[in-house]
């Protein structure tokens, strides 16, 4: 399944992707992304109308990712895409095309911090306007207050 | 667009009455939001204009734990997501890692899981039928579906000890085999069950006021609901016909029959908040269906012979998909060849149904806000994490 996208990929396509031994997934530089998104969804042959999931990582060397899962309802393809960025570099934001998206890159953005260019709404989700930090960053600090109240340090009680 | 709503609009053009936008607050504490989310809702009149819902009220962190904890104690975790089917969690969450460390499971483990995992798909569809019933005013069903909830509950008692959250499903196996005479006690509760569901369409499905509040309300095209993510039920729901079980079928689902119900719209137009509860009812009779074949061919076997003494996977990434009571689960593990993962990502399909909400609101009551929220069935534990 996977070389068959490649195939239709490599159209036009072949020099804006890279991939790497063993893993079925394609890696994309941001500035292409938006491009291949478009093809990936508007492609006939494609037909990836479905992005399941969006997760975002943080390989503790200063290089943080973001891996799209596609699906194609017509062909039932299914394909990885990964941009592989650093700190403060921004993705391009695709909720233009996939609505779902939207949701997904603010949860990327609240827990990884993550910078999504272009996108309608980007703020926090699931942690309230006011907090400091992306607590899913491997160098994230746990703050000594919250509003004013001390944090707990002693976590014995957690064994 | 139903009739009052029209009268209003002509009644606004032609300036008899003057509104202006009002932004209106439900929740976090209210009873039609399943738990604590709350909605901020901009409405013209009492017409809605557009929903944001804020969430992040019943967030546990429960990805950043992942991070801290050893492959086998994410199950529990797991579990406390959607609190309503948790064993489809545990399923989802097991089935990712046993990917990842590529294991063969016996048989019995295999047929055992899809056992629960229908079980737990009637419980968590009778808790949001009943609901729904209860959003729209129809009270009576929604005891009904829970005395009947209440013997699965039972059933997963002997099973494992525990009511909600079973830690039952582990990476590899199960945590015990079956109870003696579980298999009987389970075709009992069908035999129990299946008039039942008749009942509750003379009850609740062909009920002229719940069809009046239902039918023709919140429709949600197919288009949009791909675009927007939604999956399971909600989606099935109007039209489309995708379920892991069949497109992508895991465990021992290839080998089995059944049908996937979708929505034909019957009350009203497909994909309206009646084809949503109705799609559900019809699932119901289709996991009975499944339990009686498995019932029937359960083979014997140890239940713990394929479990690793430590999960230790090699460097590596991975994506599972699980046909949860809700949608598509899914779960992305990153792992650096550790005991204890580098990253679970866990795609929630409740939080991508409850995105469409504001889309699929926008133009009708406040009251019908209240009936698409219901049918779309949400569980907040599984949208906050």
């Amino acid at each position: 399944m996977f070389s068959e996208i490649k195939k239709l990929l490599d159209a036009g396509y072949n020099q804006k992707y890279t991939t790497k031994d063993g893993i079925d997934a394609i890696f994309v530089q941001p500035e292409n992304w938006l491009d291949i998104a478009t093809f990936l969804k508007e492609n006939k042959d494609l037909g990836f109308d479905y992005l399941m999931c969006i997760s975002s990582y943080d390989l503790n060397n200063g290089i943080y990712g973001v891996a799209y899962n596609l699906y194609s309802n017509s062909k039932k393809y299914y394909l990885e895409v990964r941009v592989e960025v650093e700190s403060d570099v921004a993705v391009p934001s695709i909720s233009s095309l996939w609505r779902s998206a939207d949701w997904h890159e603010r949860e990327a953005f609240d827990m990884m911090g993550i910078v999504f260019e272009g996108h309608p709404n980007l703020k926090r989700i699931l942690l309230s306007d006011d907090w400091e930090g992306h607590p899913l960053r491997k160098n994230y600090k746990e703050p000594d207050y919250y509003h004013g109240l001390p944090v707990p340090k002693d976590k014995s009680y957690w064994e | 667009m139903n009739k009052e709503i029209e009268n209003i609009k002509e009644l606004k053009d032609q300036s008899v009455i003057k509104t202006g936008e009002m932004v209106l607050n439900m929740g976090p504490q209210h009873p039609s939001t399943h738990g604590v989310l709350r909605l901020k809702i901009h409405t013209d009149g009492e017409v809605v204009s557009k929903i944001e819902p804020i969430l992040g009220y019943l967030h546990r962190c429960f990805e950043k734990h992942c991070e801290s904890l050893s492959y086998e104690q994410i199950v529990p975790f797991t579990d406390r997501c959607d609190y309503l089917a948790s064993m489809h969690m545990d399923h989802a969450y097991s089935m990712t890692v046993e990917k990842l460390l590529d294991i063969e499971l016996p048989e019995r483990v295999e047929y055992i899981r899809v056992i629960v995992a229908e079980l737990q798909r009637i419980a968590s569809h009778l808790i949001a039928v009943g609901a729904f019933g209860l959003d729209v005013g129809a009270i009576t069903p929604f005891t009904w579906t829970l005395r009947d909830r209440e013997r699965i509950l039972d059933l997963f008692e002997q099973l494992c000890g525990a009511r909600l959250l079973y830690n039952y499903i582990w990476p590899g196996g199960l945590s015990h085999d079956l109870p003696p005479k579980f298999i009987d006690r389970t075709l009992e509760f069908i035999e129990y069950f299946e008039p039942k569901i008749v009942e509750l369409n003379q009850l609740l499905t062909g009920n002229k006021i719940f069809i009046e509040r239902s039918a023709d309300v919140g429709i949600l095209p197919a288009e949009v609901g791909i675009n927007y993510g939604v999956s399971g039920p909600s989606l099935r729901a109007s039209g489309v016909n995708y379920d892991l079980r069949k497109d992508e079928p895991y465990s021992i689902y290839s080998k089995l029959d059944f049908d996937v119900p979708v929505g034909k719209g019957e009350m009203g137009t497909v994909g309206d908040c009646w084809d949503r509860y109705y799609v559900r009812v019809l699932e119901m009779s289709e996991s009975i269906k499944i339990l009686k074949q498995v019932c029937k061919n359960i083979p014997d076997g140890d239940v713990q012979a394929a479990l690793p003494k430590k999960i230790r996977p090699s460097k590596g990434e991975v994506y599972g998909r699980y046909e949860s009571a809700r949608g598509d689960v899914g779960f992305y593990i990153i792992s650096n060849g550790k005991n204890i993962p580098l990253r679970v990502k866990m795609r929630s399909p409740a939080f991508c149904n409850l995105s469409v909400l504001s889309e699929i609101s926008e133009g009708w009551m406040i009251s019908d806000v209240i009936a698409i929220l219901g049918s779309l069935d949400i569980v907040l534990g599984e949208i906050d994490r």
